[in-house]
């Protein structure tokens, strides 16, 4: 097993059900997206995968480890990108990513071959000595991508990488990671955008702290636009409601 | 090198080259203990007479008197400051970043107040000078001693502001923190008057400051400076980083929920 398992987790804040009974996978090499509205609790998931939070039932599992019984070789295998930058815009962006190397035990010639190959992947080598203030929306998220490869996790899990990105760079973004999961990589990418789901991805849609289906696009869709399959499955309950 | 040092050597790192390239925060740091030497310490140096108590071995001037304590300050300041930020602004994304880090928690946790530690001891060292110049000398080898016993006082302070703003939701911006953490211990030590002043006024008040953390972690900085020992000073300053370290643990425990306010 080398993508990621996610086994009926639940989590609550106080008495508001936040997940419930939630499983899905995403397998290696493919592009995953996990698709809810807002507030449907993809960060929260996201915050389970990360460990920042622990769910009380259901299990977690990261390229055969489990996220409750192994904790940091799971999270050895998982690249993570937030829907917040977190970003030291005043270092440049080898800097950062040397941190970021250094967190996961990468240093000296290892860290600077791993920096350069991550770089290069997005197409952001030539930007390595430039400051982060410097860099535009779409490539400061190309660095977090970037670093986020940084120590070779199996696991790629990004949460809405593209709010606030212009379309071009919606797009660019959207077709790197694309080719990271065609590269063998499990991606999960979280979204309420459909266009950033091609026809053949697996979807998993997320309503209400619940999967309501899971399957890929073009079965979704059917005769329909995904769009308009995803409204129908989410909106129509909402206006129903 | 073990990936525990690695990690270690990063966040120091980062800790120093941000410091460095915010300047702003570099001068601010280094103008408020300034005022109270140059200012406060001034006009307050006639309204307080000091007798020889230990470490001093003469009569020294107020603003003598004063320095340990605004080294102190110093370090209470940046161990609030670096921690609260963690919740505020935009750090908690880097804290988020931190911890999806494998290595253990604690150890990250530690790593953080390590650096947050080391950048105040640059803050401490630029001070130091700046009274130098002004006439305000420590014993020439205190400079020296003081550097082990600035990093568990560092490290004490820190790991307050750590536990503060895992667990502590009401006091939502800086001026709360000041006014029911900083004010408080900072008036209440050692730090602008010795404990027999104190007592001339309250007993209970004295009590107090004999009892805050940050009284036994100005007092050791004191002894320090003039290159004596002060057990006991150091002996609670490290039983309250344990206490403090202890309790920002159990609050950015994983079970507990780091974000349950924050994650949507």
């Amino acid at each position: 097993m080398t993508g990621l398992d996610v086994e009926d987790v639940s989590y609550s804040y106080g008495t508001r059900r936040a997940l419930d009974g939630v499983s899905f996978s995403a397998e290696a090499g493919r592009f995953t997206a996990l698709l809810g509205p807002n507030g449907a609790g993809k960060s929260t998931l996201f915050s389970l995968m990360t460990r920042l939070l622990v769910p009380p039932s259901g299990r977690i599992v990261v390229a055969g480890h489990d996220l409750a019984r192994a904790p940091r070789q799971a999270l050895a295998r998982i690249g993570v990108v937030f829907q917040q930058p977190t970003l030291d815009l005043d270092l440049s962006v080898r800097r950062s990513l040397r941190y970021f190397a250094g967190l996961h035990g990468l240093s000296g010639r290892r860290a600077e071959t791993a920096i350069d190959a991550a770089l290069d992947r997005l197409g952001m080598r030539e930007r390595s000595g430039e400051q982060v203030r410097a860099l535009n929306g779409g490539h400061r998220r190309r660095m977090e991508i970037a670093r986020a490869l940084i120590h070779a996790p199996a696991v790629l899990l990004l949460d809405e990488p593209t709010v606030g990105l212009d379309a071009a760079s919606r797009q660019a973004i959207t077709a790197h990671v694309h080719d990271l999961a065609a590269g063998g990589m499990a991606v999960l990418w979280a979204t309420h955008l459909v266009d950033e789901i091609r026809p053949e991805d697996p979807v998993v849609v997320l309503h209400r702290g619940r999967v309501l289906v899971r399957a890929d696009a073009a079965e979704i869709a059917g005769t329909q636009s995904l769009g308009a399959a995803f409204l129908a499955l989410t909106g129509g309950e909402e206006a129903a409601a | 090198m073990t990936a525990w040092w690695v990690a270690l050597r990063a966040v120091v790192i980062r800790e120093a080259l941000r410091f460095l390239s915010q300047r702003g925060r570099f001068l601010a740091a280094l103008v408020r203990p300034l005022v109270w030497l140059l200012v406060f310490a001034a006009g307050f140096r006639a309204a307080l007479g000091l007798s020889i108590v230990p470490p001093y071995q003469t009569y020294i001037t107020y603003e003598v008197y004063i320095v340990p304590g605004l080294v102190g300050m110093i370090q209470l300041f940046n161990g609030m400051q670096s921690s609260l930020s963690l919740v505020y602004d935009q750090e908690m994304g880097s804290m988020r970043l931190l911890l999806t880090s494998p290595l253990p928690r604690w150890w990250l946790l530690f790593a953080k107040l390590l650096a947050g530690t080391l950048v105040s001891i640059l803050q401490i060292a630029v001070f130091l000078a700046l009274a130098w110049g002004f006439g305000i000398e420590m014993e020439p080898l205190g400079y020296l001693a003081v550097l082990p016993v600035l990093v568990l006082t560092g490290l004490m302070l820190g790991a307050l502001g750590l536990f503060i703003s895992s667990t502590i939701r009401q006091l939502e911006n800086f001026a709360g923190v000041m006014n029911f953490v900083i004010f408080p211990m900072f008036f209440l030590s050692t730090a602008l008057y010795p404990l027999w002043k104190m007592a001339e006024s309250s007993p209970l008040l004295r009590d107090i400051c004999a009892f805050n953390p940050f009284t036994h972690a100005v007092e050791a900085i004191r002894f320090a400076l003039y290159l004596q020992w002060n057990g006991p000073a150091l002996f609670w300053t490290a039983l309250s980083f344990a206490a403090f370290l202890a309790a920002a643990l159990w609050g950015y425990d994983p079970a507990r929920g780091l974000t349950r306010r924050r994650a949507g």
